[in-house]
């Protein structure tokens, strides 16, 4: 496979086109999108480079139309994305819980910007991380990885294709206008460094007829994608495990639900990921995500310097969630700051894990700045001079 | 039941037989259009295999899903047709037909409908018209009658309804045909026809809902409702020669477009091997 871009080697480019690379190396070959700010670079990118790798790029007419049309794409056996901000994102909820209910790999790439609403089109935020949680109705699980550079925003997508088509589960790669527009040198694998996870298909006719079984164990059914003859029966109604739909039989939708809970829980240890920095001899921890947990690096320095014992828990997955990393953290600092770009989200999920062993202090910033070193420094002295 | 139906009743070879008997009610039209369907895919003799059929919501995409038996995907409310767009693309040699309601492609879904039209993007549509939501207990439709009565609007219907037809044919579409489901053998013949052509196809069935629309508009027995879709249908050809208050509370039948237009996965591919070739 040829690529129309450099590999092996290093660019300097946005991280939405870190992304749009990086999804062609993951294997995506079917994108649809609607354009929007500051997502649409993404898709200007696809549109380009996907037909020179026999791949197909579309325009909907909307962002419900561009999640259903990718969602059709991989049952017909296609590796695909669509990518949005807030107001594309908030459009196509109903339609991530389908992939859910479905278990459709898909990526969708959310680069959040200021919101509610139209908010903010062209600034940066990170209002839309319980959102990316919690957004579709129902009881849901899904991944949602959340990049701090262009060069994360490369490595997380391919990560989010991998994830998605090993777990059979929609993925949220969670970025904001900053990693969109921002241009960084990147390094982009030679492909054959790059792993690309493929799904399970079936391997037995019982596993042909079975869109929705647990032959392995694992909660991860092999998917009989469309046009082999399999006659697979796909709903979003409650369906027991050849698909037919049993929306009145409380063991049924309670076997299913927590199927797809359990095929990403048992494995969190996979899918989480996360960076300490200075940690071990830290009286006082920052956890951190996306595009603040860069000025939070910077904080952990600059205190240093001025003799702070503090550390930083860089998270680069925010759900599912390690609340046992953050009770353990908890167990060692007495105190756990969490700036993020929003008036309260992550903090919530880190204050739970905590379970009171530490006090947990928001920082929170919103108007479409990142929090400067500077003033996380200043929120954390004022906090520990007490 | 079902052993009853899979005994005489020859189009079952293409029905799902642990969902039989239809969930439909007791003279719904639905029965009509998977029978006029299931027949169409006989007479073409298209293996059921090569076809995804794609459901939104509501008693109307029941059809496809669960009582066709293909690769079916039964997806969310109004949104069957950028769903199918999908699979189109990605598995250009299938038939990809989409079966639904009014209220789910034409109301809710409308502007998918519209803007698949528009890129003429081979993909069948089976909409069966029964001018009202009927599986929510009977509410007004955008196809509902001007005057009729529904739950929602239990005094008349002050609205206007959309001319799925028309819209679609302005739209771009291949190929349009209404008939209704009085009209069986047409039917069939259009649904042949629409499976045949390439670009977008649509069929929209005038159905009846007994139950949700007819009793509460005087017919309701589904035999009033068929010889009320007799009584007022016009053949397409006789309507052009009528005046607009002449076909107020007509049902205009027949093909409205039957057009060779390039198609948009077709297209899709030239670029992506001129692209890709070069």
């Amino acid at each position: 496979m040829r690529y129309p871009f450099v590999t092996g080697g290093s660019d300097f480019i946005q991280g939405d086109e870190a992304i749009a690379r990086a999804a062609i190396m993951a294997g995506c070959r079917f994108y649809a999108g609607y354009p929007i700010t500051p997502a649409s670079e993404i898709f200007e990118a696809m549109a380009l480079y996907l037909p020179l790798v026999d791949g197909v790029s579309i325009q909907m007419e909307d962002e419900i139309g561009s999640i259903a049309a990718i969602i059709g794409a991989s049952w017909a056996g296609a590796k695909a994305m669509t990518a949005t901000s807030g107001p594309g994102f908030s459009l196509m909820q109903e339609n991530l819980g389908y992939a859910v209910m479905t278990e459709t790999p898909i990526v969708v790439v959310n680069m959040q910007r200021g919101g509610p609403s139209t908010g903010q089109p062209t600034l940066p935020a990170q209002g839309d991380m319980m959102q990316a949680i919690w957004g579709t109705h129902g009881d849901h699980m899904l991944i949602v990885l959340v990049p701090s550079t262009v060069q994360e925003a490369f490595d997380f997508t391919v990560r989010a294709f991998n994830l998605a088509e090993k777990y059979r589960t929609p993925v949220v790669v969670l970025g904001d206008a900053e990693i969109a527009h921002m241009r960084e040198r990147v390094n982009i694998p030679k492909p054959e460094e790059i792993k690309v996870v493929n799904r399970k298909l079936p391997r037995t006719p019982e596993e042909e007829r079975m869109p929705f079984g647990d032959p392995d164990g694992d909660g991860v059914p092999p998917m009989p994608i469309f046009g082999r003859g399999y006659r697979t029966y796909v709903t979003g109604l409650t369906h027991d495990e050849s698909g037919h739909p049993k929306t009145v039989d409380r063991e049924i939708h309670e076997r299913l639900i927590k199927r797809i809970f359990r095929k990403i829980l048992d494995n969190k240890a996979d899918i989480i990921s996360y960076h300490e920095y200075e940690l071990e001899d830290a009286e006082v921890a920052i956890v951190a995500t996306g595009i603040v947990s860069r000025s939070a690096m910077r904080a952990v320095k600059m205190l240093r310097e001025r003799g702070v014992k503090v550390g930083l828990l860089k998270l680069d997955t925010i759900w599912p969630f390690d609340f046992d990393m953050i009770k353990k953290l908890a167990e060692r600092v007495h105190r756990i700051y969490v700036p993020e770009m929003n008036l309260g989200q992550l903090y919530h999920l880190v204050k739970e894990g905590a379970e009171g062993l530490a006090e947990v202090t928001l920082i929170d910033k919103i108007g479409g700045e990142v929090h400067t070193p500077g003033e996380i420094v200043k929120r954390i002295e004022r906090g520990e001079r007490r | 039941m079902a052993d009853r139906i899979a005994s005489t009743y020859p189009m079952v070879k293409y029905l799902r037989r642990e969902a039989l008997p239809t969930a439909l009610c007791p003279g719904c039209g639905g029965g009509t259009v998977l029978n006029a369907f299931a027949n169409a895919v006989d007479d073409l003799k298209i293996d059921p295999k090569d076809m995804v059929v794609v459901s939104g919501i509501g008693c109307s995409a029941w059809i496809a899903s669960p009582y066709f038996l293909a690769d079916t995907l039964h997806t969310t409310h109004g949104r069957a047709i950028a769903f199918a767009t999908g699979v189109k693309v990605g598995l250009p040699d299938k038939k990809v037909v989409v079966i639904s309601g009014d209220g789910d492609l034409a109301g809710i879904g409308g502007n998918h409908l519209i803007h698949a039209a528009r890129r003429n993007v081979d993909i069948t549509v089976i909409l069966v018209n029964n001018f009202i939501y009927g599986m929510t207990g009977g509410q007004v439709a955008p196809t509902t009658p001007f005057g009729a009565k529904t739950t929602t609007t239990p005094y008349r219907n002050i609205e206007h309804p959309l001319n799925i037809a028309e819209t679609v044919t302005a739209a771009g579409a291949s190929y349009v045909a209404r008939w209704t489901t009085a009209h069986v053998y047409q039917l069939i013949d259009s649904i042949k026809k629409a499976l045949t052509v390439k670009g977008f196809s649509l069929v929209e069935v005038i159905s009846q809902c007994p139950v949700q629309f007819g009793r509460r508009n005087r017919m309701k027995e589904p035999a009033q409702m068929l010889r009320w879709f007799l009584k007022n249908s016009v053949s397409i050809k006789r309507a052009r020669n009528m005046k607009p208050e002449e076909l107020e509370g007509k049902f205009v039948i027949g093909e409205f477009v039957n057009r060779e237009k390039p198609e948009f996965v077709d297209e899709l591919n030239r670029l992506i091997d001129e692209v890709y070739g070069r």
